[in-house]
């Protein structure tokens, strides 16, 4: 088998994105276990200047393609160049980011190599050399662990926010090769992006959810959630039944039909918990359930229940809160 | 414009999903199959392509023959025929196994476009529409939650950490479906579409009917080997002591803060 682990790095807008800190420190996890280097791929225009930061987070090797033309991601463009490099590296294993481009070149990339690929894994070990990667199935109902048939190059994206992140060694330097590929004309283009500057937290980013289901009553009642998440630093999300209710994009769906979230703090307001709901945020690390109905199943995952009416409740929470951030600061 | 829409049947989300006596799979005895709603989103951009292009609409899925039921529920929303591929080699494969196989169904049908959801809700592999698009290669262009084209190609909508970006593409290419119910109403099926949905044409195919190598296709480079059921949440304290609101919510920071320590 190969020589090394090699991990893909996800890069926009002029930096390297916080997974894939959190996929090359798995990676280096792994590389150790294996007794074998880290190196990494990374393909964008202007990421050759910023590759050797990689290796605070143990890559050894960064194999950059840098070309104007991989400006903005694209997958037809993108994974031939990553298919070209990963050969060149002769991995034993391929780990990435389970991000929204990053499960979507992934499965590409897994074609054109013919390889074996682990989607949104939670963990990676290696046993008596054998890689094993656990990943959520059903939305987090339930686990599966993978296992690779002997030759078969297992790829593997991990979940963000998941893996745990090396403190970085300010002082390490990855070692920085450029890798001339030919581009092939691209059938499909980017013709518009239009990024959210207003520094709200992604969902599947968040550290703390707070979502509003039906309970909520309307769509105006919601700056309720957003005064909280405000002064929490928090994401809002909403329920499927909100969702289709109009009173939230489809952007904040959590559910099985939704985005799947882990943040350390979800707070549940006005939700019942449907099963499909309970997929999508079974996993955060700790739950808080405020809904009037002291019956509501969501009670039965909560590490704290509140049976209030939320539209007394959560004002009296925020306030609270506030006094809570004053007396920190 | 001939549209291909690759459709898995899977448990309705709202199933209670326990682990078979092998370990390795769910129990399905008890389930409800439905179409996987990410695709049932494709079935339904894809009748609007067809409403505003002509042309025809096929669905593409494999499994055993409980999946023509989910075939002809697309059907009775508007699809016009059906292919199932029907091979028990598929049933040790991989995502690269069965996409193999629908990449060569998409091969015979002449199709300018293929549709399907950007993931199934069961095994939430997120594999099958790149791959599929990868074997063929053409583009494609991946979590729609708009679709439009003017025959010769096709843009989309796509929502990415943060932000939104316009994708396109010209044809022939691969579209997968994000999005919510919300975004895309499904139609439900007609009692006069349920009807003649039961007459539409559907062929059940093999491996072999495909030209695709039973042994490859069905040898998986990567398999679940064990299931295991999350840690059971026990649910945990319920604020009360007889408090009024403000006092819960004092008590409720408090927890949060000292005990739980995440804020």
């Amino acid at each position: 088998m190969g020589k090394c682990v090699c991990i893909i790095a996800e890069f926009r807008h002029g930096a390297f994105r916080r997974v894939s800190y959190e996929v090359a420190s798995e990676g280096k996890r792994l590389a150790d276990a294996m007794g074998v280097g880290l190196c990494a791929v990374a393909v964008g225009s202007g990421v050759a200047d910023k590759a050797a930061e990689l290796g605070r987070y143990g890559v050894d090797k960064v194999y950059v393609v840098d070309d104007p033309a991989l400006e903005n991601y694209l997958a037809e463009s993108y994974v031939p160049a990553m298919a070209d490099v990963v050969a060149k590296c002769d991995p034993s294993a391929v780990i990435l980011p389970a991000s929204v481009d990053g499960k979507d070149f992934s499965a590409r990339l897994a074609a054109r190599l013919k390889a074996g690929l682990a989607q949104d894994c939670i963990q990676v070990v290696c046993e008596n050399g054998r890689i094993k990667a656990k990943r959520p199935i059903f939305a987090g109902k339930c686990f599966g662990w993978c296992e690779w048939a002997e030759g078969a190059l297992p790829v593997i994206s991990c979940r963000p926010n998941v893996m745990d992140c090396f403190a970085p060694a300010e002082d390490k330097k990855a070692e920085v090769e450029k890798v001339e590929v030919s581009i092939a004309p691209a059938r499909s283009s980017v013709k518009s992006m239009d990024f959210d500057t207003s520094g709200k937290v992604e969902l599947t980013e968040a550290e703390i959810i707070i979502s509003g289901g039906r309970g909520m009553k309307g769509p105006e009642n919601y700056a309720l959630l957003e005064d909280m998440a405000r002064v929490l630093g928090a994401a809002v999300g909403a329920s499927r039944a909100a969702v289709d209710s109009g009173w939230r994009p489809h952007s904040d769906q959590v559910g099985q039909t939704g985005k799947v979230v882990n943040p350390n703090l979800y707070i549940a307001v006005g939700i019942s918990g449907a099963i499909q709901h309970l997929a999508g945020m079974g996993s955060s690390k700790f739950i808080v359930a405020v809904n009037k109905d002291a019956e509501a199943p969501i009670f039965s995952k909560a590490d704290y229940g509140v049976v209030e009416d939320l539209f007394n409740f959560v004002p009296a929470f925020t306030e609270e809160i506030k006094k809570l951030k004053s007396s920190c600061s | 414009m001939n549209v291909a829409v690759l459709l898995k049947q899977t448990p309705d989300t709202e199933s209670v999903i326990r682990i078979a006596s092998d370990g390795k799979s769910v129990v399905t005895d008890d389930l409800k199959w439905i179409v996987n709603p990410y695709d049932e989103f494709a079935v339904e951009a894809a009748l609007r392509l067809k409403e505003k292009h002509g042309g025809s609409v096929t669905i593409i899925s494999w499994g055993p023959q409980r999946v023509v039921e989910s075939i002809r529920t697309a059907m009775a929303m508007g699809a016009d025929t059906g292919v199932l591929i029907d091979d028990p080699a598929l049933e040790g494969s991989d995502s690269l196994g069965v996409a193999m196989a629908l990449a060569a169904a998409v091969k015979e049908l002449n199709a300018d476009i293929v549709l399907c959801g950007s993931r199934a809700v069961d095994y939430d592999m997120a594999q099958r529409g790149p791959m599929v698009a990868e074997l063929l290669d053409w583009p494609h262009l991946a979590l729609a939650v708009s679709i439009a084209s003017d025959g010769q190609n096709v843009t989309i909508e796509r929502s990415v950490e943060g932000g939104k970006v316009v994708l396109e593409s010209s044809l022939p290419a691969v579209v997968t479906f994000g999005g919510s119910h919300a975004v895309w109403s499904p139609r439900y099926a007609s009692l006069p579409g349920i009807m003649k949905a039961k007459k539409k044409p559907l062929a059940t195919k093999k491996l072999a009917d495909l030209g695709v190598d039973a042994a490859v296709a069905g040898t998986a480079r990567v398999r679940m080997t064990s299931l295991e059921m999350p840690v059971p949440r026990s649910a945990g304290k319920v604020i009360d002591g007889g408090l009024d609101t403000a006092g819960k919510a004092v008590e409720l920071v408090r927890a949060l803060h000292e005990e739980a320590k995440v804020i």
